[in-house]
């Protein structure tokens, strides 16, 4: 349990089924865009960083630039420690699959996440688990939220860590993208520059 | 190579099904020809690869190529957006989980063609097997299908119900394949040869043209088995040979018949030939001898008075005919030549004519040809006319070899001959033809058609190579392929005795090896059987 607590990383504020939005418990302290996160109780959700965002929390109110007088970045967070309050962090996630109790499945929850549900960052283990088969590439390339090509990659690339042979996974994923991208050539171009690069 | 290619994903039974190859096989590594299997839900179907092509599932591909100097990019698209796609043409199905008959007859003519997304996989030797059948009791092995290691064999006793051709433009291999067909029959059928061997390449000894090498012939391999007959006595004992028997024809013997065939050869007129008859009926059975016994113009000129033909034909037959006094083996009357061949055959030897010097002069090998086949088939349609009803006193199945066929189954010619008759009748009187010819398109179609085995060599002429496939359906592609065949030890076979055509390298004939195979035993293996059979009978020494 503790090694939970451990790898958490924000709370959910907002939830459909398709995607989820969750505040950081710390500013800047945000899950890098392709993380494979879970949040929610008996049948967690899992998601795919999509965006990260910080912002006002007051959205009728937008930050002013206060460095005017200061000589590095970090002192104008340590003369203005207010600002950790009134800026927060905030990732959307996409929603790749859910645990059952019968086991991974990899298309969406038949519910959301609870709102406040904690999001934790997956382990190793589960993002080989999850990313052992290519299902999820549909569901990446036609993402609402981000940059969907740049995503791809961005995932692709962590999850090829997991993996026995990185080189080989990665060839693969490029003929699974291939036929999905038919008629997209510089798409897939693109996204595959992207997977060595 | 062997295991998955693909699967089928469009076709249709006249144009052959389309198969989309697996990412990771290249169309480099699969030729046309190659055999494959198809697996449907129900059938199991046998084809045969005859076309291969690229495609791309996308369009822009061709306009805007990915960037391949990346290894990476490179080995993701092929294979997936570019992709290798190649044309199998189901000819037969081999296994039918319903239907026992395909377990039973074997194979049967692909009458449909396997669903969508049904797997394809290179054949297997036991496929292969399953198609041409094994080498055992019945099957001859023959060659391999090109790219394989597999043995393909050939049904003989299937193969000798039917009159059969070899052809090939000279130097293509086409002795050396009739020679193992000979040695096919020999060995896998009850049938028996009579070869009328023009150059002497079949009996004692032949020649391999590439490397000037000699090789066996068929008495040198089954001694006990091969009867060697010669018109040409010197010849053979120059040769250092002893024939099993010296052929001799009597003048009573040569009847009208055989001078019509010899027409174009001797260059007769219509009316020159048509005195023949007329001087048969005058003379008698001796006729010929008694027509060349008129010597000088004025001779002939009464003669052909007294039985009112042309005079000037007359004598230009007499001057053509003379020419057959000189050839030495034409004399007297009376010998026994054709019921030796006969009596040899009927113990089931087989027996190869050498021709000798008069293998070059082409009137004796058709006249002599002509006339022992004529006479031993009617012996034969005697025979089987006595034996009709029963199969047990039915002649021995008699496959006559023949060289140089275009001479005398000329489309003039053909229906006047005994080869034509042969031909023609099939089987019913247990005796075919083996035609082993450089020219095919000079045989009568009638008879080519009639044909049921064809294997052929390369033929550059397109006469040639219509004429072997007159009749056959699908000739267009058999034509490709017999257009590419290599200029040695390569044929294409198809017919009778064949499920499906089939392009085989031949197998190797000439290596001590290559005769063991056959069966031969030599000197050294003899002798370890004389050791064993001493050692059996007396216990080791």
């Amino acid at each position: 349990m503790s090694e939970l607590i451990a790898g958490r990383i924000g709370e959910i504020v907002e939830a459909t089924t398709a995607a989820f939005t969750a505040r950081c418990h710390e500013l800047y302290v945000a899950p890098a865009l392709g993380t494979l996160v879970r949040a929610g109780g008996n049948n967690p959700v899992l998601g795919i960083v999509a965006e990260v965002r910080t912002q006002s929390l007051d959205p009728s109110r937008r930050p002013i630039a206060m460095g005017v007088d200061e000589e590095t970045e970090e002192a104008v967070y340590e003369h203005n420690p207010q600002l950790n309050r009134l800026l927060s962090t905030e990732f959307q996630a996409i929603v790749v699959g859910y645990e059952s109790e019968s086991g991974l499945k990899r298309h969406l929850s038949p519910f959301p996440p609870r709102i406040h549900s904690f999001v934790y960052e997956c382990g190793r283990d589960r993002l080989r688990e999850f990313s052992s088969s290519y299902e999820f590439l549909p569901s990446l390339l036609n993402s609402p939220i981000g940059p969907q090509d740049e995503l791809i990659a961005a995932f692709l690339r962590y999850s090829s860590l997991t993996q026995e042979d990185a080189q080989a996974y990665l060839v693969g994923a490029g003929k699974a993208l291939a036929p999905l991208l038919i008629g997209q050539i510089q798409r897939l171009n693109n996204i595959l520059i992207r997977l060595i690069s | 190579m062997t295991g998955r290619l693909g699967m089928v994903v469009a076709g249709s039974l006249t144009e052959g099904v389309q198969i989309r190859l697996d990412v990771g096989i290249s169309t480099e590594t699969i030729k046309v020809g190659t055999f494959v299997s198809i697996q449907g839900g129900k059938f199991r179907f046998f084809g045969q690869v005859t076309g291969v092509a690229l495609e791309t599932a996308d369009m822009s591909l061709r306009g805007v190529p990915p960037d391949v100097s990346n290894p990476f990019i490179e080995q993701v698209i092929s294979g997936t957006t570019a992709y290798g796609m190649i044309t199998v043409e189901p000819m037969l199905v081999i296994a039918d989980s319903d239907d026992p008959a395909t377990v039973l007859d074997g194979p049967q003519p692909a009458k449909t063609i396997p669903p969508h997304f049904a797997q394809v996989s290179i054949a297997t030797e036991n496929d292969i097997e399953i198609v041409f059948g094994e080498e055992d009791e019945e099957h001859f092995y023959i060659g391999t299908p090109l790219d394989m290691e597999t043995r393909l064999a050939l049904n003989i006793p299937e193969l000798v119900t039917r009159s059969n051709g070899v052809f090939g433009k000279s130097g293509t291999g086409k002795t050396f394949l009739a020679r193992l067909l000979l040695i096919g029959i020999l060995q896998k059928s009850n049938a028996v040869n009579l070869v009328f061997d023009m150059h002497g390449e079949y009996g004692w000894k032949g020649s391999s043209e590439g490397t000037g090498r000699e090789v066996k012939g068929l008495k040198q391999l089954f001694s006990s088995r091969v009867a060697v007959f010669t018109l040409d006595e010197e010849s053979s004992r120059r040769r250092g040979l002893a024939p099993d028997y010296v052929v001799r024809i009597g003048y009573q013997e040569i009847e009208p018949e055989d001078i019509q065939i010899l027409r174009e050869t001797l260059n007769l007129s219509d009316v020159a030939a048509d005195a023949v008859y007329s001087l048969h009926r005058h003379f008698g059975r001796n006729w010929l001898q008694d027509f060349l016994s008129h010597k000088g113009r004025e001779g002939v000129r009464d003669l052909a008075d007294s039985i009112g033909v042309n005079s000037t034909a007359l004598s230009s037959l007499h001057n053509r005919l003379s020419r057959l006094e000189r050839l030495p083996f034409i004399e007297g009357s009376g010998h026994d030549s054709l019921n030796q061949i006969l009596r040899y055959l009927e113990r089931g030897m087989h027996v190869v004519l050498e021709f000798g010097r008069y293998g070059n002069d082409l009137a004796s090998y058709i006249l002599v040809a002509n006339l022992l086949t004529r006479r031993i088939h009617d012996r034969y349609m005697q025979m089987s006319e006595q034996a009709s009803g029963d199969p047990n006193r039915q002649p021995r199945p008699l496959v006559i070899t023949i060289e140089e066929a275009h001479k005398f189954l000329t489309p003039s010619v053909a229906d006047q001959t005994i080869f034509g008759t042969i031909a023609r009748e099939d089987r019913k009187y247990n005796v075919t033809l083996m035609v082993v010819d450089q020219r095919p398109s000079g045989i009568d179609e009638e008879v080519m058609s009639q044909l049921g085995t064809k294997i052929t060599c390369l033929l550059d002429s397109e006469r040639d190579v219509d004429s072997v496939l007159t009749g056959r359906s699908g000739s267009r592609k058999l034509r490709d392929v017999l257009s590419r065949l290599e200029s040695k030890q390569q044929a294409l076979a198809f017919g009778h005795a064949l499920p499906m055509p089939v392009v085989i390298r031949t197998r190797n004939y000439g290596s001590l090896e290559s005769y063991k195979e056959l069966g031969f035993r030599d000197d050294a293996d003899s002798l370890s059987d004389i050791t064993k059979a001493r050692d059996d009978l007396f216990g080791p020494p």
